[in-house]
C-alpha cells in the first residue's frame, strides 16, 4: 500500500469518494468472479477472471485509502468483509446478476465506458493519493472497455438470437445507468475542491461513446425512462444481500484467517 | 548470518536484486521488470521502494516477500519496504536485457505501435487471439506463418 501521511477524518469527502469507487470495483469484481469456470469459451473465462482480478486490486487500493483517511483503524479487509449492506456505496448497476452473456457484457460495457471517463478525470485530482490510484487504474480500465465494447458489437450485430438477447438485456439494464450521473452534496463538495469531477459532467461523453458503439452493434439507446437510484446511499436491490452473504461468509466465520 | 560491518553500496544491492526472479516470469529479475523504484540508505536501514505492475497482480506480495528475504540472506537485517503507485508502472520500465530474455524464453516482448513478432519463427504477421492470458501481464496471439500460438507481454 502506498505510504503517505494520514489525515484522520479529513473533511474533504475523500472517504466517501474512495468508498464509492472501491465498492463499485469490489462488487463488480465479485460478480465477474462468479463466471470463473463457467465462461462460454476458454479465452472469455480467462478474460472475465482477469478483469475481476484488476477490479479487486483497484478495490483494495481505494478501500485502503478510505480506511487511512477515515482514521479509525479499519483496513481494506475490514471495509470489504465487515460492513453491512446499508454501508455499501456501489451503484446498483454493478450488483445486478450476471444473467446471460448479453447481460454480463452490457453491464460491463456501461460500467467500463463510465469508469474510463471518471478515472481519466480523477487522474488530475488535486488530491495526490486519489490521483495516484486513478492513474494506476485507468490503463486497466482502458483495455477492459476495448474488450466489452468489442463484445457489444459482436453480440448486437451477430445472430438473430444474440441480437434478441442484447435487446432484452438493454431493456433490463438501461434503467440502472442514470445513477452513474447523479449528484449529491458530497459530489458538489469534492468538485468544488478540485478532487473529483461532477458526475453529471461525464454524461455527454459517456452517451456519445455508447451511441458510437451501439451504431456499430445495430442497437439503439432506449427512449428516456424512469431510472433506479439508491446504491450510493446504501439502498440496494434485492440481489445485494445474496452477493454479500457469499462474499463475506468466510471472513466472518473465520476472522483474521490466512492461507 | 551476521550483519555486514559496512553498508554495501546501492549498485551492489541492485546487482543482488537482479538475481531475484519474478515469480510468474522467472527469466525476468525484479530489476528487469522495472518494479524496484528506489534503493536508499536511511541510517543503517535500507529503504526499498517498489511499485506494482497491475493493481490486481497476485504476485505483488510474493515479490515483496522475495525481495526482503533475498536482502536478509545477504546479511541486511534492517530493510523497510514501501510501495508507491506513482508514476504508474508501464511496460516501458522493462529493461533491454529483460526484453531480450523474454524473447529467448518464448514470450514476445511488449512493443509500442508494432505487433509482436512470433518468438519461434520471427514472423511479424500474427493474429490476436485474446488480450487476456495466463497472467494479468500477458495476452495470446497466433503466428500466421508457423501457426503456433504464443504469449506476448501486453503493452501497458
Ligand atoms: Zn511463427
Amino acid at each position: 500500500m502506498p505510504s503517505s501521511t494520514c489525515e484522520a477524518g479529513a473533511p474533504d469527502g475523500v472517504v466517501e469518494l474512495a468508498l464509492r469507487l472501491g465498492d463499485n470495483a469490489l462488487i463488480l469484481g465479485q460478480r465477474l468472479g462468479e463466471w470463473a469456470g463457467h465462461g462460454p469459451v476458454l479465452e472469455e473465462d480467462i478474460a472475465l477472471t482477469n478483469v475481476a482480478l484488476d477490479l479487486l486490486g483497484q478495490a483494495r487500493l481505494w478501500l485502503a485509502l478510505a480506511g487511512r483517511r477515515e482514521g479509525q483503524g479499519r483496513d481494506e479487509d475490514d471495509l470489504a468483509y465487515f460492513r453491512d449492506q446499508a454501508a455499501f456505496r456501489n451503484c446498483l448497476l454493478v450488483e445486478q446478476p450476471n444473467g446471460d452473456y448479453a447481460d454480463t457484457t452490457l453491464r460491463q460495457f456501461f460500467f467500463d465506458t463510465w469508469h474510463v471517463a471518471l478515472l481519466n478525470a480523477l487522474a488530475r485530482s488535486r488530491d495526490a493519493e486519489v490521483a495516484a490510484v486513478a492513474d494506476k487504474a485507468r490503463a486497466e480500465a482502458a483495455y477492459h472497455v476495448r474488450r466489452s465494447a468489442g463484445w457489444v458489437v459482436r453480440l448486437g450485430d451477430g445472430t438473430a438470437e444474440s441480437r434478441a438477447r442484447m435487446v432484452a438485456a438493454l431493456a433490463r439494464l438501461w434503467p440502472f445507468t442514470g445513477e452513474l450521473f447523479e449528484e449529491d452534496e458530497a459530489d458538489r463538495t469534492l468538485a468544488a475542491a478540485g478532487i473529483a469531477p461532477l458526475p453529471g459532467s461525464l454524461r455527454a461523453g459517456w452517451q456519445a461513446e455508447v451511441e458510437r458503439v451501439f451504431a456499430e452493434a445495430t442497437l439503439e439507446i432506449p427512449a428516456s425512462c424512469w431510472m433506479h437510484s439508491g446504491g450510493r446511499r446504501g439502498v440496494h436491490t434485492e440481489h445485494m444481500g445474496y452477493l454479500l452473504a457469499e462474499m463475506q461468509s468466510l471472513a466472518r466465520a473465520h476472522p483474521g484467517a490466512t492461507w | 548470518m551476521t550483519a555486514p560491518r559496512t553498508m554495501p553500496d546501492i549498485a551492489l544491492i541492485r546487482a543482488w536484486l537482479d538475481q531475484v526472479p519474478d515469480p510468474e516470469i522467472p527469466v525476468l529479475s525484479v530489476i528487469d521488470l522495472g518494479i524496484v523504484r528506489d534503493l536508499n540508505w536511511a541510517g543503517d536501514c535500507l529503504e526499498v521502494t517498489i511499485t506494482p505492475t497491475y493493481s490486481g497482480c497476485p504476485a505483488t506480495e510474493v515479490i515483496a516477500m522475495t525481495i526482503e528475504q533475498a536482502l536478509h540472506d545477504r546479511g541486511l537485517s534492517s530493510v523497510r519496504l514501501t510501495t508507491t503507485l506513482s508514476p504508474p508502472w508501464t511496460t516501458d520500465w522493462i529493461s533491454e536485457k529483460g526484453q531480450r530474455r523474454l524473447r529467448d524464453y518464448g514470450i514476445a516482448p511488449p512493443l509500442r505501435k508494432v505487433a509482436p513478432a512470433c518468438p519461434r519463427c520471427g514472423s511479424t504477421t500474427t493474429t490476436l487471439v485474446s488480450e487476456f492470458g495466463s497472467t494479468p501481464c500477458k495476452g495470446l496471439r497466433r503466428c500466421d506463418r508457423c501457426r503456433e500460438p504464443f504469449e506476448y507481454f501486453k503493452c501497458h
